[in-house]
């Protein structure tokens, strides 16, 4: 049963409570680096194992955090994990991916994703689930980031992971910079609303036949 | 001189405008532009937290953070002269600054002009959160394409947060009316804010070449 309700942490940060879709957070960083699904891929790494790592500490050390000053106390921990992620990168990836995401992996310190967690779910719960609930969400609004990057890379460049999608294509370069961003996040949203609303007309139908 | 400061506000407010170029700032941006009036009174408080914080941060990390004769600690601490605090240290601070003048901004007003604190209400705190206030301390700092000194560094930061307002102004006012127009069931709300925003950035393109 236990198990049962650890999967279910994880699992719901990926449709249920999909970052991108469902709460509209972080939008910030959803839009600059989806130019490129490599962009998208490291971004959504960077951000979750700071979500990870924060939701782990604060709540391990959640009855230490008085309740006034908590929002200090969380940017603290966030930042510092911010500024770890930051000097691995550094390291470790490609010059070129580092500049193209340039300030917005310092800019992870204010994503309104971290913080919610932090405060509605890290601050609440045990370390364990916390984990969890930080993976699952980093991993629904990686893979969004996915969707969203490889949209664009397709119209926008012709490419997907660098790779050419088809000869003839003439890409439309205006998908790659920031009105491209904010019509296609526009319109996945509406996509998604639109499921959502006709799902929902379709148990009322079903419920009705029944009755 | 004036000829520079003038480039860099025409520069940040319209051809880089923070929210429509360089999408900093969205979630406030979308949030609180529903209605013209508390628009204005964000816009404002960004304006005055980003020019005093752009300010507070140009001297952070010139006289802390960079590695030098200037550094103030490494009179204390000579090893930190080679090294610096850059690398270790900006994030953190940073966010620090902005926090901690957010809270300032916040006292003096409900002490000053409680009219305007009132008006304000929540969206004060949440300016610590705001993606622009960070994101214009950290451009204003990267050293790229120049080093800017201190008084452009806090005529970009007035300007980022007037484009900021300009912007939160436009949308708030299309948004009034989209409120009255009938529009697909599932892109009412934030999908066609978006949708919108996306013509705004595609019409804001016809600044750019403006300035070099």
């Amino acid at each position: 049963m236990a198990e049962q309700n650890n999967l279910k942490e994880f699992t719901k940060g990926i449709v249920q409570y999909n970052p991108m879709f469902v709460l509209v957070l972080g939008l910030c960083p959803s839009l600059a680096v989806t130019t490129s699904v490599k962009n998208g891929v490291a971004m959504g790494g960077a951000a979750t194992f700071v979500l990870i790592c924060s939701n782990f500490i604060i709540s391990v050390v959640r009855s230490f955090i008085p309740r006034e000053i908590r929002i200090p106390c969380f940017i603290v921990v966030i930042a510092a994990f911010v500024t770890m992620v930051e000097l691995l990168m550094k390291a470790y990836l490609p010059p070129d991916l580092n500049a193209s995401l340039g300030i917005f992996i310092p800019l992870i310190v204010v994503n309104c994703i971290i913080m919610y967690r932090a405060e509605s779910f890290a601050y609440k719960n045990k370390p364990l689930v916390s984990i969890l609930d930080g993976a699952g969400l980093g991993l629904g609004w990686t893979l969004s980031l996915c969707l969203v990057s490889a949209i664009r890379e397709i119209l926008g460049a012709g490419t997907i992971f660098g790779l050419k999608v088809s000869e003839s294509y003439q890409p439309a370069s205006v998908m790659i910079m920031a009105p491209g961003a904010f019509i296609v996040l526009g319109l996945l949203l509406g996509f998604f609303n639109w499921r959502k609303l006709r799902k929902s007309e379709k148990s009322m139908k079903a419920y009705m036949k029944h009755d | 001189m004036i000829k520079e400061i003038v480039l860099i506000i025409i520069s940040v407010v319209f051809v880089n405008n923070f929210v429509l170029a360089k999408f900093l700032g969205l979630c406030p941006f979308l949030g609180v532009s529903q209605k013209t009036s508390s628009a204005m009174g964000m816009g404002v408080a960004v304006t005055f937290v980003m020019t005093l914080s752009s300010a507070i941060t140009w001297i952070v990390y010139n006289f802390i953070l960079l590695p030098g004769d200037a550094n103030i600690i490494a009179k204390v601490f000579p090893s930190i002269r080679e090294l610096g605090l850059i690398e270790v240290l900006k994030t953190i601070s940073y966010i620090l600054v902005i926090a901690t003048l957010v809270q300032l901004v916040e006292m003096m007003l409900r002490k000053m002009v409680p009219a305007l604190y009132e008006s304000l209400g929540i969206y004060l705190p949440l300016i610590t959160t705001n993606c622009a206030v960070l994101g214009v301390a950290l451009l204003n700092t990267t050293d790229s394409p120049k080093h800017l000194g201190f008084l452009q560094a806090t005529v970009q930061g007035f300007g980022a947060g007037v484009g900021f307002t300009v912007a939160m102004l436009l949308m708030s006012g299309i948004r009034e009316r989209l409120a009255l127009v009938n529009i697909p069931q599932s892109l009412r709300g934030i999908p066609i804010a978006f949708i919108c925003t996306g013509l705004m950035a595609l019409a804001f393109f016809g600044f750019s070449g403006m300035v070099q």
